[in-house]
């Protein structure tokens, strides 16, 4: 049952007949990935190759008083040490503006070895540069700093206090209110009123983060593993004042983000830094712990949801509060309402979002922020209702599901939750659910089941592509996106070559490089369906273009004939009425005389790119006024928990999505399995540690940061609706956050129907249970 | 410096080195056989999972001149795009990886683990460990292939490559008397 909004826009041009689009195509970067043959950054070696090092600083606020450099320099290879006394000067960051999102591109304010501030417990001060990796990083260890300490604010728990409420902005919600959900609150039957906390996260993606800059006179090539290679060539432009135009960024294969590689962080900064003072190319490959003391992650939460309900489950209250944190020099907002504001018909809603700041490292969004960690408290919340008015928790979300946004009253693109939850209870079994807690055992494993929602808002940005037809029948696809493991480049081929009707071993496509037109970030799940509507586009004006090559030959079939009555397939173009009654690309442009053609989406030039986010924008806020357009899913999950020990194991998952039309069913269950795993992790042991007396990550590797390893984790069955978004090009939304959202609250609560234990602080630890 | 003669998929190289450089950076840096990954350099991810005549460790934890004369594989000396070895093939179709980066370290621990099991090593969670032969069970590849973490979080895709491979290996390896241990 798909509700289908009464006014949309004229249907997007769609491929037919779909071959490629639906098809479990294998990626195609496989052999290279399984072969070792992908380069990632730190695999790039460059002639006169030199290496540097970081060195931290050990206090959280203050000012450098000394700097003894003297032993480092004395190590053997040892090209240069750079600090804010010799470093070159370079342009501070651009302030935030709403016009030039590039400007959000640093991670941080901080104007690196170009000051002697200290903001952080770990901010870089100084750099060594050597002609080994490791000599680099012995002498980093030899540079002593001495330093004046401020007083600083580093414990997230005392701050709270001092939060401040978002104030709503183009880029930022704020706060949102819709009746008056205290008093309705105060006089609701059954009212479930409690405090959730989430823990400071590290994305830990599985490659550190490397960067290698290569200057040329003003001229600079980078290679960085990045999630938007626009944003890292503007800003590096502006830091070192040199044109854009002579800037290259380069990253074909990114060894996973999860928003940790969208902003451009103190390593690429100083590596080219480095480059630059020193003369010759530069490679600096993070360590483990440089990434957790350089690169923001995701920022803890405390946050309070208060449910008010009639007696048969008809929610009257929503009230979400949360706090926040970010850094005294930079940092972004965790909304941990979000989906909160669209999840329930509540008559009364309020939420509100508010921020602390510390002087610690940044945070930065990590996979679905604000919807990652808020689905934990609102989910666990509806739990406990369900609990409270002894209701089945599935039936008690069916009876509030709403049937517009209950803030507004906007309609959904589509929404089917209900089908999701449907098809999940029937998969899973989960009316074999005896409902009180404790009632379920196998042997000394407690075992429980729980459910909760899945909910992400994907954005939508612009891009611009181009798409080469050549005579022999091959298509080239040129677009700046980024490959961070979602199969990016895979799913563009197959929308490629149904939109052109060519098998999709004729479709190459490039990508991560700055030399090739402007993608979007490989962010907010948009990546995916922001480049499929350019090159739909872009497809469709190519064989507009063919169509009037054809046209001009008195011997062509398609001679009189308009694109609409024709359909692409078969490497050509054919009459829809007549389908044996057309012509091949390759007969077309040889009978022209053309080996190629090719088109570009409107954005190549500055004005054109000028235009390209204009209408962008446009669209983006006719369409907010308009309707919703949410992804979203029901999780159901089964743990075992040790009645001794407290250890508690996830033994059955399974997600089923309303994530509109699937591209690759074998790519996206891999993402939607992949956040879920996510979301295991950070319901049982992703934690990281702070000490709040310093201000110190004192947990910065992978051996103290417990990401999830396959004997933690069941089998992840993932299932989808597989229904279009009436509203987009191909039906298109987007997949790569929805997964992570609602899996610990699904585990939280499935642990309280194990044990009877509520535990309302992440992670849920063995210590929680006993 | 010292020299260290380094058999690596195969073909022997002379290198001088640092005797502190780990076989993971003598792999990368100076043979450039970049296939293998550095995730952590403090053997807590397996990204840089190499075998050793036919046993896999981790490369970071391991001194290069320790491996003079050793037969070392790598990821590149599995197989190639067009003859690849039927482990990575099968990470391809089962989609047993998603960036990649920590694909190279799964495979080559894949190809060790499955030797391991074929020579009756049992693991923490073999019900009977004096058994000469274990089926080799989810269970049994997710407890054994727990020392390679993949945050992609690409590890059902793993279980079933390995399972795949497994189950082909699993019947030639019925053709021959099981040895009693």
């Amino acid at each position: 049952m798909t509700r289908a909004p009464e006014r949309s826009r004229p249907a997007p041009p769609t491929p037919s007949p779909a071959q490629a689009v639906g098809r479990p195509l294998d990626r195609v970067d496989g052999p290279a990935k399984t072969a070792g043959l992908a380069r990632y950054t730190a695999d790039h070696h460059v002639p006169d190759l030199a290496h540097a090092a970081l060195v931290h600083a050990t206090v959280a606020r203050g000012r450098i008083t000394g700097l003894d450099t003297a032993d480092a320099e004395a190590v053997g290879g040892v090209l240069a040490v750079l600090t804010h006394h010799n470093a070159p000067r370079m342009t501070p960051p651009a302030p935030v503006s709403a016009l030039d999102l590039s400007t959000l591109a640093p991670g941080t304010t901080v104007d690196y070895l170009n000051t002697d501030r200290v903001h952080w417990n770990g901010q870089p001060v100084a750099v060594v540069v050597a002609d080994s990796p490791d000599t680099a990083r012995q002498a980093a260890r030899l540079v002593r700093v001495t330093y004046e300490v401020e007083p600083a604010v580093t414990d997230f728990a005392a701050a709270q206090d001092d939060a401040v409420p978002l104030r709503g902005t183009l880029l930022v919600l704020g706060e949102e209110r819709t009746g008056d959900a205290e008093r309705a609150l105060a006089t609701a039957p059954v009212v479930v009123d409690h405090r959730y906390t989430t823990p400071a996260q590290s994305h830990h993606a599985m490659e550190p983060h490397a960067t290698v800059a290569v200057w040329n006179g003003d001229r600079l090539t980078v290679h960085e593993g990045s999630q938007d290679v626009d944003w890292a060539r503007r800003h590096l432009a502006r830091r070192f004042g040199v044109p854009l135009a002579g800037v290259r960024v380069l990253s074909p294969h990114v060894g996973g983000g999860f928003g940790g590689k969208a902003p451009v962080w103190a390593g690429t900064v100083l590596t080219v830094l480095a480059a630059r003072a020193t003369g010759r190319a530069v490679r600096m490959v993070l360590s483990r712990e440089d990434v957790i003391r350089t690169v923001g992650g995701r920022t803890p939460t405390v946050q309070r949801v208060a449910l008010g309900a009639q007696r048969d489950g008809t929610l009257t209250a929503l009230l979400h509060t949360g706090v926040s944190q970010v850094g005294r020099v930079g940092g972004t907002p965790e909304p941990v309402g979000s989906q909160s504001r669209h999840l329930y018909a509540a008559p009364h809603i309020w939420i509100r979002h508010s921020t602390t700041t510390l002087d610690v490292l940044p945070t930065a969004h990590m996979r679905a922020p604000g919807e990652a960690v808020g689905t934990f408290a609102l989910e666990s919340a509806v739990d406990e209702l369900a609990v409270a008015l002894g209701m089945d928790p599935v039936e008690l979300r069916m009876r509030n599901e709403p049937d517009r946004d209950p803030l507004d009253g906007k309609r959904f693109s589509r929404r089917d939750l209900r089908a999701a939850y449907a098809r999940g209870a029937e998969r899973f079994g989960w009316a074999e659910r005896t409902p009180s807690p404790r009632s379920m055992r196998d042997g000394h494993w407690l075992v429980g089941r729980g459910v909760a929602t899945a909910f992400h808002l994907p954005v939508r940005l612009p891009a611009d592509v181009t798409v080469r037809l050549r005579a022999d029948g091959t298509v080239l696809v040129r677009c700046a996106f980024h490959e961070i493991g979602v199969g990016a480049a895979t799913a563009q081929t197959q929308v490629a070559a149904d939109a052109l009707g060519v098998p999709v071993e004729a479709v190459t496509v490039e990508h991560g490089d700055t030399e090739l037109p402007v993608g979007p970030q490989a962010g907010g799940s948009g990546q995916t369906a922001s480049v499929a509507t350019a090159l739909l586009e872009a497809c469709e004006e190519l064989k507009r273009s063919v169509l009037a090559l054809a046209r001009r030959s008195p011997s062509s079939p398609l001679r009189g004939r308009r694109l609409s009555e024709l359909r692409a397939g078969r490497g050509g173009l054919y009459r829809a009425d007549a389908p044996d009654r057309g012509e091949t690309y390759g007969v077309i442009l040889t009978r022209a005389g053309r080996a190629e053609i090719e088109v570009r989406t409107a954005a190549g030039t500055r004005l054109g790119r000028t235009l390209q986010q204009a209408r962008a924008a446009a669209g983006w806020f006719r369409d907010r006024r308009r309707w919703v357009r949410a992804v979203t899913g029901a999780h159901f999950c089964e743990v075992r928990v040790d009645e001794h020990t407290g250890e508690v194991r996830v033994s059955r998952w399974l997600g089923v999505f309303d994530v509109g039309r699937v591209v690759n069913p074998k790519t996206a269950t891999s993402q939607l399995r992949g956040g879920i795993v996510m979301g295991i992790g950070a319901a049982l042991s992703e934690e990281t540690l702070v000490d709040p007396r310093t201000g110190r990550t004192v947990n910065p590797g992978l051996a103290e940061y417990h990401v999830p390893v396959q004997a933690d984790l069941p089998r992840i069955e993932v299932d989808y609706l597989d229904e279009p978004d009436p509203t987009t090009p191909l039906g298109l939304l987007g997949v790569g956050e929805v997964g992570i959202t609602g899996v610990a609250a699904a585990v939280a609560n499935a642990v309280h129907h194990a044990t009877g234990v509520r535990v309302r602080d992440l992670p849920v630890t063995l210590d929680r249970l006993l | 410096m010292a020299e260290v003669e380094l058999r690596v998929n195969g073909t022997s190289s002379r290198v001088q080195l640092d005797p502190r450089v780990s076989l993971l950076d003598a792999l990368r840096e100076r043979l450039r056989l970049t296939g293998t990954k550095k995730g952590c350099d403090q053997g807590a991810c397996g990204a840089c999972t190499v075998l050793v005549d036919g046993e896999r460790i981790l490369a970071c934890l391991a001194l290069a001149v320790q491996y003079g004369g050793r037969e070392i594989t790598t990821v590149e000396g599995l197989g190639r795009p067009g003859r690849l070895h039927p482990l990575q093939e099968a990470f391809i179709r089962f989609d047993g990886f998603q960036c990649g980066f920590c694909t190279s370290g799964q495979i080559c621990s894949a190809v060790g683990m499955l030797a391991e099991h074929r020579a009756g090593v049992p693991s923490v969670v073999t019900p009977r460990l004096a058994a000469t032969a274990t089926p080799l069970s989810e269970a049994e590849i997710r407890e054994r292939m727990s020392g390679n973490l993949c945050r992609c979080g690409a590890y059902d895709g793993i279980v079933d490559a390995i399972q795949h491979v497994a189950g082909v290996d699993d019947r030639a390896a019925t053709a021959e008397p099981a040895a009693d241990r």
